[in-house]
């Protein structure tokens, strides 16, 4: 039970190797082995999104995996999200100028389920963004806030993706 | 959404995006959960399964003999202390000793170097239980055979702040009796009448943080790092506990993640102590959502009442006889009781009323504050009486409150004891019903309802702040509020920006450390922004005085002629920038200015706080459903809550408070229920008990903020974010009656709908509980 296994991860960027017990949660491991404590732990069980990152280009639930089963994983956590230490991704500035979060335990979850949601679906519909946060659960807003702040994301970066191209 | 300018003001009354938005969307926010301290070891608790029973014997001793495990803890090492706690009655032990009584009570807990290893240890101990009759219902606890739960004289804890807390009886830890008028004489003749028994479920806050502490006793001084709302009251119960002058308990508070009542008073901390007191380390517990879901959650209620009214509609008589489970412990019961008494008769006029409430200890995990405490509880049965007495006289429910409703200065307690009637109730429900359209014409099976209510509302006024302005003329505001998302760190900076005329960019509210930050009674009662808000109003304007003091030696004025603005204090066409005025000040590059505002009961610029409570918060609610008679499915289609503000700070954060409130109480109503089988909760996980997703919310939801300045805060402001929460089950449970279907059991599911519907459709249907 006590014997680790070496797991190697790419998170944010950045290559590591962990030594973890076979039954340590990913997120645990985010967590303690890496200190990236923006990814948190809510209900353990899938169900709330607090533990949301994105790993291989995919939403996952870090609560629902063995760090082992991520060997050889390219995972990004919330840390990875702003380019720079003064700055805020689009979506993340969005949440802040529509004020889409409180307490801010299930924003970084909601601000990747987003995030990969826009990457796939860059301009959608209000059902469309609803659907997509559906699995993320925030206890402190009435999540409207949340709909308004994806869909400005959207529109702003639509609008500096057509400025690109101008 | 009312549309403020902020006229006259500069920060006050605009929507200021938060100031803690940044960490919070960078994960760079740190929680209790997120924190380590230097040796610290991990806790797990070993909780009973049992909900009532003797602990015959508890052996640790293959558990203390694992690898990693430093100390495990029983209720035997706490003998050199008085381990009872509780801040309305000490009726708790810090951990169990002897005999549990809820399933889930800490039995013995485990301190080691990771987690796993202390779980691994809390299955090698041994306890072996013999089982008590079970008292797990409001129904067992009350018959005279049952066992008691608690014995010998009541001991009142250190902060009840209900008077006399009176005599045990039975099972009934706690009773609030409100009697006004003869209520048999005056119901005598009554036109109409209403009556019925309704039941209530336990519900749970589910904030999204479980309970988390860090603890590390010293013999001279307890550090602890805790999710907890209630900071000061906790750091007085610890030091009461472990026997140290109240300074040498600091308690320091990083965010919270959700709060909702389930972090107010003392929880998880005097179990971590004594932990962290045994194991001569600092302990870390963090709660997993099942343990967090009996360490609080809300009052289950059973409620007797009878509404009478004449024949124009004109009420005459409440009487109302209820229970609610306070579980094994009192915690906030007796408080939740008092609320729920003060809620009963509702905000109208009455001949006659006679409340009976009743706090009954029973095997199950305690309650305590949840959102809209007792409020919430009452106002959907004493306002679905209201409506059934509004069709029984044929009269338009919303005619109905016109006409009963109180007036702004008329008493609201039915002896005429404690503040009179602080705002325009009728104003405030047209304007909800409006919003649902409450006119239009309807199909069938659809249904309107309206809910007015109100929640005393501010707890015990007393607050203190300090603002501090650097030498580089930024500024620190430094009060015990804690951020649990309401955006107390954003509204305080606003407030005293204001008073000191600059941006509230310049502006730091830092969290509570209680070594440093001035005492702050709690966070809850919807009194921070009231309460502590006029405490930073206060020190502001203090350290304004100062500014205004230095530029008038500066310039040789009189000081009233001196504008603090734009981050300089000026005159005429003078100006200088604050730094240069602390400058002048101190004759040096350094020095600051540092001062501190307080609000207490009496003195002070306000003496409305002594007769309680601080504001009376407002309730009111309307909603539009529409039924599905196949499925019993209740669609909420529209829904209009009222957010009476007096003055909205912030009014982004008032409609996100609000819109926050309608979600919680629209899950409380619908669908949210902690279910029991002989103790033992059974949908104690996220996935069987369910709280709101976004799917699940209806489309069409208008929160109304209301500005008539007439609260007794900074700038006439008063406390928001829990009234709608009481409202929304109220509104939908008479928008429900409104389409046919009267219901008098909460939540509202598919099925208990569709029963009642199939009862109705039998030709004689009866009246009992659904």
């Amino acid at each position: 039970m006590n014997q680790h296994h070496e797991v190697r991860l790419n998170v944010n960027g950045t290559e590591h190797t962990v030594s973890v017990p076979p039954r340590k949660l990913l997120v645990d491991c985010l967590r303690e082995d890496l200190r990236l404590t923006g990814t948190h732990v809510g209900c353990e069980q899938g169900v709330c999104g607090a533990c949301t990152i994105i790993m291989d280009g995919q939403n996952v639930r870090s609560c629902l995996m063995f760090a082992v089963q991520a060997d050889g994983a390219s995972i990004e956590t919330i840390e990875s999200l702003a380019s720079g230490p003064e700055d805020l991704h689009p979506v993340q500035q969005a949440f802040v100028d529509c004020h889409g979060l409180q307490c801010g335990f299930c924003t970084p979850g909601m601000v990747l389920a987003a995030k990969s949601f826009l990457e796939q679906n860059p301009s959608p519909t209000d059902d469309e963004i609803r659907e997509a946060i559906a699995g993320n659960i925030c206890r402190c807003t009435g999540y409207t806030f949340i709909v308004d702040a994806i869909r400005t994301a959207a529109e702003r970066m639509a609008g500096e993706e057509a400025g690109q191209h101008v | 959404m009312t549309v403020v300018t902020g006229t006259g003001t500069r920060e006050v009354g605009r929507s200021r995006t938060r100031l803690d938005a940044r960490e919070k969307l960078r994960g760079e926010a740190m929680f209790t959960g997120d924190m380590e301290v230097p040796g610290m070891l991990y806790g797990r608790v070993l909780r009973s399964q049992h909900p009532h029973a003797e602990i015959v014997s508890i052996n640790t001793s293959a558990a203390e003999r694992m690898p990693g495990v430093a100390a495990v803890l029983v209720g035997r090492d706490l003998l050199d202390i008085d381990p009872y706690y509780g801040h309305a009655i000490k009726d708790r032990p810090i951990i169990a000793i002897e005999r549990v009584r809820f399933s889930g009570e800490p039995v013995a807990a485990v301190a080691a170097e990771d987690e796993a290893t202390a779980e691994a240890a809390l299955a090698a101990i041994e306890v072996v239980y013999e089982e008590l009759p079970l008292v797990d219902t409001i129904d067992k606890a009350l018959d005279p055979a049952a066992p008691l739960l608690h014995e010998g004289p009541i001991r009142p804890g250190l902060f009840h702040g209900l008077g006399n807390l009176g005599e045990r009886d039975g099972n009934i830890g706690y009773r609030y009796r409100l009697d006004s008028g003869d209520v048999a004489g005056e119901s005598a003749g009554a036109a109409f009448v209403t009556e019925g028994e309704y039941l209530f479920p336990a519900v749970y806050q589910y904030a999204m943080e479980t309970h988390s502490v860090i603890a590390d006793w010293k013999p001279n001084e307890i550090a602890i790092w805790a999710s907890c709302q209630h900071p000061f009251l906790v750091q007085a119960e610890i030091a009461d506990l472990f026997g140290l002058p109240i300074g040498a308990v600091r308690i320091q508070v990083p965010y919270l993640g959700g709060g909702f009542g389930s972090k107010s008073y003392t929880k998880m901390e005097p179990l971590t102590v004594a932990l962290s007191r045994k194991a001569r380390a600092p302990v870390k517990i963090v709660n997993r959502v099942d343990e967090s879901m009996v360490t609080s959650r809300r009052h289950g209620m059973r409620c007797w009442m009878r509404t009478t009214a004449d024949a124009d509609g004109t009420l005459l008589t409440r009487e109302s006889r209820f229970w609610l489970d306070t579980g094994a412990y009192m915690d906030n019961g007796p408080r939740v009781t008092a609320t729920a008494a003060d809620s009963a008769p509702g905000p109208y006029r009455w001949r006659a009323v006679h409340i009976d409430a009743m706090c009954v200890y029973c095997n199950t995990a305690p309650s305590g504050s949840y959102r809209a405490f007792g409020a919430t509880h009452l106002q959907w049965v004493a306002e679905s009486q209201l409506d059934e007495l509004a069709r029984k006289a044929g009269i338009d429910p919303l005619e109905m409150r016109r006409r009963n409703l109180l007036r702004p200065g008329e008493p609201v307690r039915p002896d005429g004891s404690g503040k009179p009637l602080d705002a325009d109730l009728i104003g405030d429900v047209e304007r909800a019903a409006a919003a649902v359209g409450w006119d239009e014409p309807k199909g069938p099976l659809v249904g309107r309802g309206v809910s007015v209510g109100l929640l005393a509302a501010g707890a015990h006024p007393v607050s203190r702040a300090s603002v501090r302005m650097r030498a580089d003329g930024s500024v620190e505001v430094s009060v015990g509020t804690t951020e649990m998302g309401q955006g107390p760190r954003t509204v305080m900076a606003q407030i005293a920006a204001e008073e000191l005329g600059c941006s509230s960019d310049r502006v730091r509210v830092l969290g509570a450390d209680t070594r440093f930050t001035p005492y702050d009674r709690s966070t809850g009662a919807s009194r921070s922004t009231t309460l502590a808000g006029k405490a930073v109003q206060n020190a502001a304007a203090a350290v304004a005085a100062k500014l205004r003091e230095t530029a008038c030696e500066v310039w040789d004025v009189a000081s009233e002629l001196i504008e603090l603005r734009d981050g300089k204090a000026a005159y005429g066409d003078l100006e200088m920038e604050f730094s240069e005025v602390i400058a002048k000040r101190f004759g040096f590059t350094g020095g600051e200015i540092i001062e501190g505002g307080e609000v207490r009961p009496m003195g002070g610029d306000t003496g409305s706080y002594a007769e309680g409570p601080v504001f009376w918060e407002v309730c009111v609610a309307a909603v539009e459903v529409e039924v599905d008679p196949e499925l019993g499915k209740v669609n909420v289609t529209r829904t209009a809550t009222v957010a009476d503000v007096g003055r909205a700070i912030n009014p982004l954060l008032v409609e996100r408070q609000d819109e926050g409130a309608f979600m919680q109480g629209y899950g409380n109503a619908m669908f949210e229920e902690m279910v029991y089988r002989d103790g033992e909760l059974i949908n104690d996980n996220l996935l069987e008990y369910r709280v709101p997703r976004i799917q699940d919310l209806p489309r069409q939801m208008t929160s109304i903020v209301v500005e008539n300045e007439d609260g007794p805060g900074p700038h006439g402001a008063k406390g928001c974010g829990e009234g709608a929460l009481a409202a929304v089950p109220a509104a939908i449970v008479n928008a429900l009656g409104d389409a046919g279907v009267p219901i008098t059991q909460l939540p509202l599911t598919p099925e208990r709908v569709w029963r009642r519907l199939q009862d109705l459709s039998e030709p004689q249907s009866t009246e009992e509980l659904t």
